[in-house]
């Protein structure tokens, strides 16, 4: 709880730094301060939080929230190391640049503890309006203006959805409690009055477009690729990461006992997302637009882990979006840089020969991609791993055949990427990387190779 | 721990190789594969001959996910390192009149790969070995990928997605079997292998593993990816994927198939005989057609491993133990036929049979040895094939006496294509201003190895028969339990 209070300062505080221009000074007070962050997160681990003491049933840091808490700051602090080559030209803006990722950070933690539908909404709301803005921070571009106003469009047609599920179910159960709700679910559980069960869909419809869940996830694509990359890396990573912790918090305290009701129609949503998401990824033309895709298929793979909801699920889908989001950076990031180097372009072709001239570049990247397609020793294959066992648990094994099908055509895809970088035929220039931006890409690649070989580090925090 | 050991060592041999820098690499990375090969030798005198898993170690390494780190030899596993180890210097030396470029990387992926190669030979735990089984693909597509052919990409690419494809189902396979194991659940070999599953799961069991297998091998029809990745390869990885690569498949049969899924084995295995047979049959055929001699040998190759596969299918003593000295012959004579193919075609620039003829003339010394290569593949009587063909033909001829004279025919066929291609390439009258220069020293090393390696080996066999008979003998033992009615 001081955490999401001292990020606020810190968020405010950033905004000041601005109106006294203190540009050089910013990016250390925002690194220091997210590290103080993630030391209270952290501290609030080993306290044992009883259900009904916090703060009025609003948010609770069990260790649950604290573990995805500390995900997050980890990787909104990686970002900010990329921040700065990124953003050159904006330079007049940055102070608010950082401010609003610093609050959009502040939603995310709020959607990964909350105890109340209230502080859901007020989480989902932090977060997005914040996110609204940063993906029109590429003023002069028509894209990032687009991608704005449709992320804006969007997300407050979904978040209707949320809301009107929410007042379903305040309509069944006359609370809004978690526990209020799981009383309410655990009692009724054979026959729940239409209003709730309508209720609990319509929640759903609107956290599967939070998370971009087929078939809600058109406007993913656009926005993911129309966004300046770097807003698009931090809503495939920090963004993506929250939205998950937010549904499955959702389900699982709250329409736990209900699963016979919401099973079939999320384990369909999951295939879909899948298929859907690995197979358009094939046929883009562009890598910042394939990961856009394969953000999708991931939130396909993650939603397995949704429906599995036995005692290692939270475990596994922490675990997953932790490495997903470790390689997504490292991906966006070498992508930014080959970006900007080819005045735009994003296509296959302009990765060509990169191993070539940056071979550091190169080798990251190829990281990356072996840990998105899920090689073994990586993390992203113990991701896989995790939530395939997990499913299997349960006795799951069909969705199991699609999703191992599935990472299949991923390696496809992936692998394009590889097979570009290595190509002989083209030598692109030497690009200029600064010392703190390749830090954290490398910083991400090393945890990708030692959370993938000693798993047990991360994998069981919540327990 | 000398089994780690193993593991390890070639593991940061590669590292140091890369940090050497390119100068060096070649003479580091020869340097590093002959003290394995020392080490592995050292085991190979310390080694007990009987069925116990030695050299043993077994540390928890994912305890919330049931996953050790456990490790072993028993005489299968020992013979499968020795193969890899031997290889690994001849391969190393056979490149060095290859200018690969950037060599400080060729060689490190070549290490990296002998690393986990060994790993999969000694895994006793069903996800160690699968970690193993993947991270030996990462090396050999990448050799492939940055120094192979014209159709390079399109051709590994292939070759990438159908093992990964075959070893996804494996994992799916394993992953189910591990929640039959009562709790807690665990991987280890033991664990897996007396579940007692009831036949229809078996079955199940058998194909996910047995295609996994088969892709790897290959057997018909699942051979699509093999002749095109063989050509198209850069030579040392031709000689990594055929020597050494394709003994995993094969290895695997034994170790995983066989116990995980004996009544699938039971039920199936019949039809695995059959594929294997066809594929013996149909690549021995294509093979006689082939224009390009790189070409014929990997449809020759095909061939080869199928007979090993029905040998091992037929679930007899001479069949398996046929197939552990034909693993390792075939793994010699691969590499020299392969050779061979190299050293023709830097001096020729071509691959095509029809344009060579008359090197014997010229290289009198590299006809010689080819020849002996070329004899030992043909499993002429006194040579390193005869002695590994004639157990696995007559362990299929124990299994059924059609399906041994079917199988026999690669004997025949196997002579025709085999001497052909010598007669066109090798024989006749040089051409006019024809060039080819004789070996030279590395070269010389390699070729003479191999051959005295094919005559020793065909004449004096009983030390590998040695050191796997204990183990083959315990495999059937347990086999034969629940499937004896099957085999009468």
């Amino acid at each position: 709880m001081n955490a999401i209070i001292a990020l606020s300062l810190l968020g405010i505080f950033t905004l000041f730094t601005g109106i006294f221009n203190w540009r050089k000074a910013m990016l250390p007070i925002v690194v220091i301060g997210l590290a103080g962050v993630f030391v209270l997160n952290g501290m609030d681990y080993f306290t044992t939080p009883s259900w009904y003491a916090d703060y009025t049933h609003m948010v609770i840091f069990d260790r649950y929230a604290v573990v995805f808490s500390a995900a997050l700051i980890m990787i909104t602090a990686m970002l900010f190391f990329l921040c700065k080559q990124y953003y050159q030209k904006e330079d007049n803006n940055i102070s608010d640049i950082y401010g609003l990722i610093l609050f959009t950070l502040v939603g995310g933690m709020l959607m990964a503890s909350f105890s109340n539908f209230a502080m859901l909404f007020l989480g989902i709301e932090i977060l997005s309006i914040p996110l609204y803005i940063l993906a029109g921070t590429k003023r002069l571009e028509v894209t990032s203006n687009e991608a704005s106003i449709k992320y804006f469009l969007m997300g407050s047609f979904s978040t209707g959805f949320l809301l009107f599920g929410m007042a379903l179910v305040y309509g069944a159960a006359h609370t809004f409690t978690l526990d209020g709700i799981r009383q309410y679910t655990d009692a009724h559980a054979g026959d729940l009055p239409t209003i709730f069960v309508a209720g609990i869909m319509l929640m759903l419809v609107g956290m599967l477009f939070k998370v971009s869940g087929a078939p809600f996830h058109f406007w993913a694509p656009d926005v993911y690729s129309g966004a300046p990359t770097l807003i698009t890396t931090f809503m495939a990573t920090v963004v993506k990461t929250a939205a998950f912790a937010a549904l499955y918090r959702l389900l699982f305290y709250t329409f736990g006992s209900a699963k016979p009701i919401w099973f079939d129609a999320l384990w369909g949503v999951a295939a879909l997302t899948m298929i859907i998401g690995n197979f358009s990824a094939l046929y883009q033309h562009g890598v910042k637009r394939m990961l856009a895709y394969s953000s999708i298929s991931n939130a396909g793979y993650l939603l397995i882990g949704v429906i599995a909801m036995n005692t290692h699920s939270a475990n596994s889908i922490f675990y997953y979006t932790l490495v997903y989001s470790l390689a997504s950076l490292v991906s966006f990031g070498v992508l930014m840089l080959v970006t900007q180097d080819n005045g735009g372009d994003d296509s296959y072709t302009a990765f060509k020969g990169l191993a070539r001239n940056n071979p550091a570049l190169a080798g990251l990247m190829t990281l990356a991609m072996l840990s998105l397609a899920g090689i073994p020793p990586l993390a992203g294959f113990f991701g896989k791993y995790y939530i395939f066992i997990n499913a299997m648990e349960n006795g799951y094994i069909y969705i199991v055949l699609i999703a191992v099908a599935n990472s299949l055509v991923g390696i496809y895809y992936y692998f394009k990427v590889i097979v570009a970088m290595f190509a002989k035929d083209t030598a692109p220039t030497k690009i200029a990387v600064q010392p703190a931006y390749l830090f954290a890409l490398v910083v991400a690649a090393a945890l990708l190779f030692v959370l993938g070989i000693f798993p047990d580090w991360v994998s069981g925090l919540m327990n | 721990m000398l089994t780690t050991l193993l593991i390890a060592y070639p593991f940061f041999a590669a590292i140091l190789v890369m940090l050497a820098g390119s100068t060096n690499a070649k003479r580091l990375a020869l340097l590093s594969s002959l003290v394995q090969f020392g080490l592995t030798i050292w085991a190979w005198v310390n080694f007990q001959n009987n069925a116990d898993v030695q050299f043993a170690m077994d540390e928890v390494w994912m305890p919330s996910f049931g996953i050790h780190f456990s490790v072993g030899m028993d005489g299968i596993s020992m013979l499968m390192v020795l193969l890899t180890n031997l290889l690994m210097p001849l391969i190393i030396l056979s490149s060095f009149k290859i200018e690969y470029s950037r060599p400080a990387v060729f060689y490190a992926l070549v290490l990296v790969m002998q690393s986990a190669l060994v790993g999969v030979f000694v895994a006793q735990d069903a996800f160690l070995y699968y970690i193993f089984w993947e991270l030996a693909l990462i090396p050999i597509y990448f050799i492939c990928l940055l120094w192979g052919g014209k159709d390079r990409i399109r051709i590994t690419f292939k070759f990438f997605i159908y093992t990964i494809a075959g070893s996804l189902l494996m994992l799916v396979a394993f992953i189910y079997l591990y929640f039959q194991v009562p709790s807690p659940s665990n991987f280890s070999h033991e664990a897996l292998s007396t579940l007692h599953l009831d036949t229809h799961i078996q079955g199940y069991i058998f194909w996910a593993l047995f295609i996994a297998f088969a892709i790897k091998m290959p057997v018909f029809p699942f051979h699509t990816w093999q002749p095109d990745t063989y050509t198209e390869a850069p030579s040392t990885g031709t000689m990594l994927l055929s020597g050494i690569m394709l003994k995993m498949g094969v290895y695997s049969v034994l170790r995983w198939l066989l116990p995980l899924a004996p009544l699938g084995v039971a039920e199936y295995g019949k039809l695995a005989i059959i594929l294997s047979i066809v594929g013996i049959v149909y690549g021995s055929w294509i093979a006689i057609s082939q224009k390009d001699i790189k070409r014929l040998f990997a449809y020759s190759s095909f061939a080869h491993v199928g007979l090993i596969s029905a040998g091992i299918f037929s679930m007899t003593l001479q069949g398996l133990q046929g197939s552990m000295v034909q693993m390792l012959s075939h793994g010699i004579n691969v590499v020299g036929l392969f050779f061979v193919v190299q050293i023709m075609e830097q001096r020729l620039k071509t691959r095509e049979i029809g344009e060579m003829g008359g090197i014997i003339n010229k290289a009198p010394v590299f006809a010689t040895l080819f020849l002996i290569v070329l004899l030992g593949s043909v499993a002429l009587p006194l040579t390193n094939g005869f002695v590994g063909e004639f157990m696995l033909l007559a362990g299929v001829y124990q299994f059924s006496p059609w399906y041994g004279a079917v199988a026999g025919l690669t004997i025949i066929l196997g002579a025709v294509y085999m001497l052909k291609s010598y007669q066109w390439a090798v024989l006749g009258e040089a051409k006019e201003g024809f060039e080819f220069p004789d070996l030279y020293a590395s070269e010389k090393i390699v070729l003479v190895v191999i051959a005295a390696l094919v005559i020793v080996l065909g004449v004096y066999p009983q030390p590998i028969l040695n050191l796997t008979e204990p183990s083959i003998k315990h495999l059937l033992e347990t086999l034969t339990n629940p499937i004896n009615l099957s085999l009468r």
